[in-house]
């Protein structure tokens, strides 16, 4: 064991550099104190906008249209109308009936009626066979429309390119950790949002959870941003509830 | 009947499966800079008058510092503030979160600041303009001199409410100030605030300096320099201005560093064309030697756990990176490449070991996983090297050095920094040519 004494010089004890001291600085938490409500001018200009994307929602899907609609149809936009009389023009109206005509499956869940389960049982067989019929028409997207799943790849794919194009992802985040974040959504007709839920939210407060916490709120960040999210016109039943996955590891990775 | 019922549970297995939850898959999303506003601090009317500082202009100061430090992370996107249409006192009270959504904001920094009894008292919130609600808050009350680094420890709170990882803003570099022409350098110790501010000269630039390093604990430094034209390894009070060489070595000592409890040093000691790693502990000062190899073995970096040592050696012909426990026994060998690897840097992070490579002619500083694999490449140039990492483990500081013509002309020395993505190269401002810059740990912690 060597033991070494320590060689002090006289050159060597400079005066003191004069260097801002480190002052300590006091930190108070004041969160708590100061979260306070709405001003009331923005509260009233928050209820005034919402007002506003109400009456829009209205002129989107105005109810009398619903009215003039039989019970067991569903109000279609405009333009499907036109379609579906183009539809009927070109094909033999004997041989389709108007009620097995060739509609999406978000119509028909909203064809689904519990009061007319049996009815709509014994169409059951109908559907099937003039489904077997056209089998050769359906379109690839039609085929993903099935009863397995409620969206189709086009209308999943455009929602998913409105939420990327929202979501600014925190790019500190470490790409080795489980950080796959899952948001329930409850959505009204036009694709704004009425409630939006974390689904592991209690893990945003556990210690050593920030980066989960972080993502969690870039997530619900884009999903606010991006409203009136991308949802098909049809089908409301089906895709009321959503629940996006954010994981970000691939593009962390990249 | 029972072809009915048959029925009924295959149109019942449809229905259930029909309102199945749909789920959507996202895993792209914007790479941009997150876009936020910072708001002039408010200036509260009851303000004392301070004689050094214009109060007025404080609001608006604090603000910009932020602002640079945000831009400088490459992480976010600071907006102009003509765009801005609130009031800073009304902001902070509550903001109108629709006026700063209209210019595309996604959190908003607002405060306001008051100097009463000789005290600055400064306050944020930080609002995350989305969900509408306040995601942080914060108040500080300090001497008015020290409003740079109020700033400074805001930007660190926000920037960790935002990314989840500890900011890097509160934090000083020492490094190496060059001046002269090249083959007469006159080299001085430095230290400045992260952002170039404050620079201060610790030494005065007779001697010649080389590898100053941040002790992680605590306002020392090593470095090495010439006693008696042999080159030495001190230590540094920064705050008393003490130095004193560290051991009583009989021959050269080099490339110090802290252990990460700040208790012992790490460095090498050649005598007779041959070096090897040793550390003395400050307080017992008992030396301990930790590697003995007739090859040249130098540049040791504690992990962040202080259980390895990360260091080179040409004991395999070429220089390469080598890890071996605290205790100098199952050294192995991590880099493999073709090339030259030298000054090894354990990430704080304890995940990565920074280091520079030297490949046909070219300098590269990059980053490694802690068993060599996953090497990435950051930068490329014609003589850079000396990576130091941010107290977070996200940025490295290195230096670069341009070539020089005949008799030296057009040679010069900077700092820069690089994200550990690769992206984000900046170069930091100095008032000098600087090299060797180490990065210390944060000052309020």
């Amino acid at each position: 064991m060597i033991i070494i004494t320590i060689l002090s010089f006289p050159f060597m004890l400079r005066e003191p550099v004069d260097l801002p001291p480190i002052v300590s600085v006091e930190l108070i938490q004041i969160s708590d104190k100061t979260n306070i409500p709405y001003a009331p001018k923005a509260r009233k200009i928050i209820e005034k906008t919402k007002k506003k994307e109400e009456r829009v929602v209205s002129e989107q899907a105005p109810p009398a249209a619903k009215e003039k609609e039989k019970p067991d149809r569903i109000p279609l936009p405009d333009k499907k109308e036109e379609q579906k009389k183009l539809i009927k023009k070109k094909q033999n109206p004997e041989e389709v009936k108007p009620q097995i005509r060739q509609s999406s499956e978000f119509e028909k869940k909203e064809i689904i009626d519990t009061n007319q389960i049996a009815a709509l049982i014994d169409k059951a067989k109908e559907v099937e066979a003039v489904k077997q019929k056209d089998n050769n028409k359906i379109t690839q997207s039609n085929q993903k429309n099935s009863f397995a799943s409620a969206l189709t790849l086009s209308e999943e794919d455009a929602l998913r390119a409105q939420i990327f194009g929202c979501w600014s992802v925190p790019l500190g985040l470490p790409y080795d950790q489980n950080l796959l974040v899952r948001v329930k959504l409850q959505l009204k007709k036009d694709g704004t949002i009425m409630k939006s839920e974390i689904l592991d939210h209690e893990r945003m407060n556990k210690p050593g959870q920030k980066f989960y916490k972080v993502l969690a709120e870039s997530a619900l960040r884009a999903v606010r941003l991006c409203q009136p999210l991308k949802v098909p016109p049809t089908g409301y039943e089906k895709w009321k509830n959503l629940q996006l996955n954010f994981n970000p590891t691939e593009m962390l990775k990249g | 009947m029972k072809k009915i019922f048959l029925l009924h549970l295959l149109f019942f297995f449809s229905f259930s499966k029909l309102y199945a939850l749909i789920e959507v898959d996202i895993t792209r999303g914007n790479l941009d800079p997150l876009p936020i506003a910072v708001s002039p601090l408010h200036v509260d009317v009851k303000s004392e008058k301070s004689q050094d500082l214009k109060i007025k202009d404080l609001g608006d100061n604090i603000s910009e510092i932020i602002e640079r430090n945000f831009r400088s992370t490459g992480l976010f996107n600071p907006l102009k503030k003509e765009a801005f249409v609130q009031k800073p006192d009304i902001a902070h009270l509550k903001p109108r979160f629709e006026d700063w959504r209209l210019i595309k904001a996604q959190a908003l920094v607002t405060g306001k600041l008051l100097i009463l009894n000789g005290k600055l008292k400064v306050e944020f919130r930080l609002w995350d303009l989305a969900a509408a609600q306040e995601m942080t808050a914060l108040a500080f009350t300090t001497s008015p001199s020290n409003w740079r680094r109020v700033a400074h420890i805001i930007s660190d709170k926000i920037y960790e409410r935002l990314t989840g990882e500890e900011g890097y803003f509160d934090t000083r570099i020492i490094y190496v100030a060059e001046s002269g022409p090249k083959n007469q350098r006159v080299k001085k110790l430095a230290i400045m605030d992260q952002d170039g501010f404050n620079t201060k000269y610790l030494t005065l630039g007779n001697e010649l300096v080389l590898t100053p390093r941040f002790n992680p604990t605590s306002q020392m430094v090593t470095y090495m320099s010439y006693f008696r034209n042999m080159p030495r390894v001190y230590l540094l009070d920064i705050e008393t201005g003490t130095q004193e060489i560290v051991g009583n070595f009989p021959g050269m000592t080099f490339a110090p560093r802290f252990s990460p409890d700040g208790k012992k040093i790490i460095m090498s000691f050649a005598k007779d064309g041959n070096s090897d790693i040793y550390t003395m502990d400050l307080d017992s000062r008992l030396v301990e030697r930790i590697t003995d190899h007739s090859s040249i073995d130098t540049s040791p970096s504690f992990s962040p756990d202080g259980k390895f040592i990360a260091f080179n050696s040409d004991r395999s012909g070429l220089q390469q990176i080598y890890v071996m426990r605290s205790d100098g026994s199952n050294v192995k060998r991590i880099t493999f490449g073709k090339g030259i690897y030298g000054t090894p840097v354990w990430s704080p992070r304890g995940d990565l070991i920074a280091f520079t490579k030297m490949h046909k002619g070219k300098f590269y500083i990059g980053v490694m996983r802690i068993d060599g694999t996953g090497e990435r490449l950051l930068t490329e140039n014609y003589y850079q090297e000396a990576p130091s990492w941010s107290p977070n483990g996200r940025v490295l500081v290195f230096y670069r050095e341009t070539k020089a013509g005949d008799k030296g002309a057009g040679f010069s020395a900077k700092l820069w920094s690089i994200d550990i993505t690769g992206y984000n190269e900046r170069r930091l401002s100095t008032k000098t040519d600087a090299s060797d810059p180490s990065w210390s740990s944060l000052l309020s912690k």
